[in-house]
């Protein structure tokens, strides 16, 4: 069994309720952490190696370094927990089991880095879940825990939700602060960037949910310890909200490092493919990240098994790779049509596209159009040449990364499936009949 | 102060300089297209991403190439940096990628609009853009409306370089209206009709680089290129007052603020951009209301300075003979 540094008590009966939570040895930590020197819990951070769990990767210690820190001009926290990303649903699992998790961690933080005052920024449609964190921080502060002189340390600190209007480009960090800050959600051009100028031009730092929950067991048993969990530069572990055509999906703690197939297989996991049906291809990271066939998924290029860890499921490049990203893993087994597929994925980047852009704002809905198209039967060879220029002219050259996250699926759906667009194209009657056809046409790469 | 190297050509500019401002320096081919920078509107640019630029060395200090083409308009320049911009057929083949997509959702109605000739999305697709399309599906469509009672919004053809609404937030005192909704159905709007009343809302016009915001009180009147642009200039309480007319005969079709080479308004005064306000702009048409200075010389890719005064060298004017100014403008 792996070890659960977050998700340790989360079957606890109660736990969302601070005395429950406090019984497990909730808050302990923080009282560890007002202790301490705020630069030597930033220090433990740096030593834990921790990497933003938000999807880039970026590591924590080393962005809460960067934080700018000019004399009389606040500095603030911001808790990213507008969680959209097709596939991904971990935080909002932690936040509706373990608020109180959440609010120690943005504690410790805040102390860390010298913020009087923070904000989670949670996503519109989780209504119920803003209300869950809203009682917690309302028994955190009649505990004490929150507000003034938290604790008899003296330390003033104020913590407040913010519910987002329910798009997913808030959950880009410089979109969220122009949300948080009560305008339109457009990303903003950077640099600066929001460790210099964020929320109300101060400087601020942006971190996931899950990033923020990692740092009490990191405060709690020393960055040492926490860098000694995981592989190589994957330190610690890692929530993966598993998802598809699994026989157990769910939302599961890994310590990085765990190869891929056992993660997919194993009975302590996702426990294999429904109805034991063949794997046919993984999104690992959410619905941004380049697909994989199963033979890619599974081993890398170079015949290695591929592990869930940063650096293993990256390698290769985008020509045989992909990225952990949110930890979105979603599963497609052999009867799943790509097409259709990259058809949602498309649908969705050409929905949330803030529209600032030229790439992003034409060129998604564009995409999705031709793919339409092509499901409808009336494709033609020269359209998925067209797809493959119109993807190659989005990324990189986007104010933000939706751009990229549209461009990335379209990309690496052609470049592993094409026989499957082109089948589309030359055999559109066969569409109809579904997933019969795949069977009967031998489509499925592990059939042929 | 740092110096850059764009297309082989090295200058040196202030510090915090943009490579688009130091490109503009330099002049001529060099120069990367901007549609959506405008140098006096505060935070304008890097929406279009027409300006786009390839760095091949980042700084003396850093001199890794940077990984994806960059906004040339917000990016600023750095001690050494070398920069590709027509030297790059990649960067150029990017440019066109983004022009097409400027273009794939406009309605090309250029026949019937009243920005043809002086459109600078028409210089630019003429620039850099495909000689056909490759968009194949139904084109997006929003109402036209009435912003406000002078300025018509035909929002099909808007390009969303928000620069309208950066005059609204920097030249007016009140902004009444903005980017509505998302995406590739993101719209200018005012929620209320007609509801833009301000004395310098008329420069919104000026600032839009397409034929999305046009002047009413010059609609289908006639096109650009059979005007007659003349300086000209009155004492105006409110503004700076100096203009550009564009006259047919002696009537007086349009007033608008007098742009340099980038379409820009130049500035009345030092670093005082010359907005001119709506009563110059829609209520002054008359000749009697203004001190005609001389014919003025457009310098622009598209038709509107194609046919444009082949005589004027020939052309002797007098200031001072109001008279005769009227006379050459009628003929
Ligand atoms: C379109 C888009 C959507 C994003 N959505 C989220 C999100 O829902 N949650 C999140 O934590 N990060 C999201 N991110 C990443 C954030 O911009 C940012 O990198 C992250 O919150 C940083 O936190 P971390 O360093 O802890 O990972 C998104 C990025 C983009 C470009
Ligand atoms: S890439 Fe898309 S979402 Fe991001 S700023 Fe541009 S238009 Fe908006
Ligand atoms: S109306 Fe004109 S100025 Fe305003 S955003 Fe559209 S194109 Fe730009
Ligand atoms: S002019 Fe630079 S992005 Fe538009």
């Amino acid at each position: 069994m792996g070890r659960k540094l977050l998700t340790e008590h989360i079957n606890v009966p109660g736990i969302r309720n601070l005395e429950t939570y406090r019984r497990q040895g909730g808050y302990e930590t923080l009282k560890k952490a007002l202790a301490m020197k705020p630069e030597d819990i930033v220090e433990e951070v740096k030593k834990s190696g921790l990497r933003g769990r938000g999807g880039a990767g970026f590591p924590t210690g080393m962005k809460w370094s960067f934080l700018a820190k000019p004399e009389g001009v606040p500095r603030y926290l911001v808790c990213n927990a507008d969680e959209s990303e097709p596939g991904t649903f971990k935080d909002r699992y932690m936040m509706e089991r373990l608020p109180h998790l959440l609010i120690e961690g943005m504690a410790i933080g805040s102390f860390a880095l010298g913020c009087r005052t923070s904000y989670i920024y949670i996503r519109g449609e989780l209504m119920y879940v803003f209300q869950i964190l809203q009682e917690a921080i309302d028994e955190a502060y009649a505990a004490g825990l929150l507000g003034k002189n938290i604790m008899g340390t003296g330390w003033d600190f104020d913590l407040h939700v913010h519910c987002g209007g329910g798009a997913y480009i808030c959950g880009e960090e410089t979109a969220l602060i122009e949300s948080l800050e009560g305008k339109r959600g457009n990303p903003r051009i950077k640099p600066p960037f929001p460790a210099i100028r964020g929320v109300w031009d101060c400087p601020t730092v942006v971190n996931n949910v899950e990033s923020i929950m990692a740092v009490v067991p990191i405060v709690r048993d020393g960055g040492e310890t926490y860098a000694s969990i995981g592989i190589g530069k994957s330190t610690g572990t890692k929530l993966i909200s598993a998802c598809g055509h699994l026989k157990k999906p769910g939302v599961y703690e890994i310590e990085l490092g765990v190869p891929v197939e056992e993660f997919i297989y194993s009975d302590e996991y996702c426990g294999g493919i429904r109805n034991d049906k063949k794997l046919k291809a993984v999104v690992a990271g959410g619905s941004s990240v380049p697909v994989l066939p199963a033979e890619l998924i599974l081993k890398t290029a170079a015949g290695e098994p591929r592990l869930m860890s940063y650096e293993s499921l990256a390698e290769g490049g985008f020509a045989s790779g992909t990225m952990l990203g949110s930890g979105g893993f979603i599963v497609m087994d052999e009867d799943t049509s790509i097409v259709k597929n990259l058809w949602t994925f498309t649908r969705f980047y050409h929905h949330e596209s803030c529209g600032q852009c030229s790439p992003c704002r034409e060129g998604t809905g564009w995409m999705e159009k031709i793919l339409h198209k092509i499901l409808d039967g009336h494709g033609t060879l020269s359209d998925v040449d067209l797809l493959w220029d119109i993807q190659s002219k989005i990324e990189g050259k986007t104010i933000c990364p939706l751009g990229d996250a549209a461009a990335w699926p379209v990309a690496s759906a052609i470049r592993h499936f094409r026989h499957e667009f082109e089948e589309y194209v030359r055999n559109p009657q066969a569409i109809r009949t579904d997933h019969h056809y795949y069977r009967v046409n031998n489509l499925s790469p592990e059939l042929a | 102060m740092p110096k850059v190297t764009i297309d082989g050509h090295t200058i040196e500019v202030p510090e915090g300089t943009t490579i688009l401002q130091a490109a503009r320096m330099i002049g001529g081919d060099v120069t990367p297209p901007a549609m959506c920078y405008y140098s006096k509107l505060k935070t304008s640019g890097g929406y279009c991403r027409t300006c786009i630029v390839k760095v091949t060395k980042g700084s003396e200090k850093d001199p890794r190439p940077m990984p994806k083409p960059v906004a040339s308009c917000r990016t600023t320049v750095m001690d050494g940096m070398e920069v590709q911009n027509n030297s790059a057929p990649d960067l150029l083949e990017a440019r066109k990628g983004v022009v097409e997509f400027l273009l794939i959702n406009h309605p090309l109605d250029c026949p019937i609009c009243d920005q043809a000739g002086e459109c600078h999305l028409q210089d630019l697709s003429y620039e850099n853009g495909l000689s056909t399309s490759r968009y194949e599906f139904k084109r997006r469509e929003f109402e036209k409306i009435d912003i406000g009672d002078k300025i018509k919004l035909h929002m099909t053809r808007c390009i969303l370089c928000y620069r309208c609404v950066k005059v609204a937030d920097q030249v007016c005192d009140t902004r009444v209206h903005g980017v509505i909704n998302r995406g590739d159905v993101a719209e200018i709007s005012t929620y209320i009709e007609k509801a833009v009343d301000h004395d310098f809302s008329g420069n919104m016009i000026d600032v839009c680089p397409v034929g999305a915001l046009t002047d009413r009180t010059f609609r289908f009147k006639s096109r650009v290129w059979f005007t007659r642009p003349m300086d000209a200039h009155r004492d105006c309480k409110t503004c700076c007052g100096r203009v550009v007319l564009y006259m047919s005969g002696n009537e007086v079709l349009r007033v608008s603020a007098r742009k340099d080479q980038w379409g820009e308004v130049e500035d009345a005064s030092e670093g005082r951009a010359g907005w001119i306000c709506n009563e110059c702009r829609f209520e002054k048409k008359e000749l009697k209301d203004w001190t005609v200075e001389g014919p003025r010389n457009i310098d622009r890719h598209s038709v509107i300075s194609q046919n444009q005064y082949l005589e004027k060298k020939n052309l002797r004017i007098d200031v001072s003979n109001q008279k005769q100014i009227e006379e050459k403008a009628h003929n």
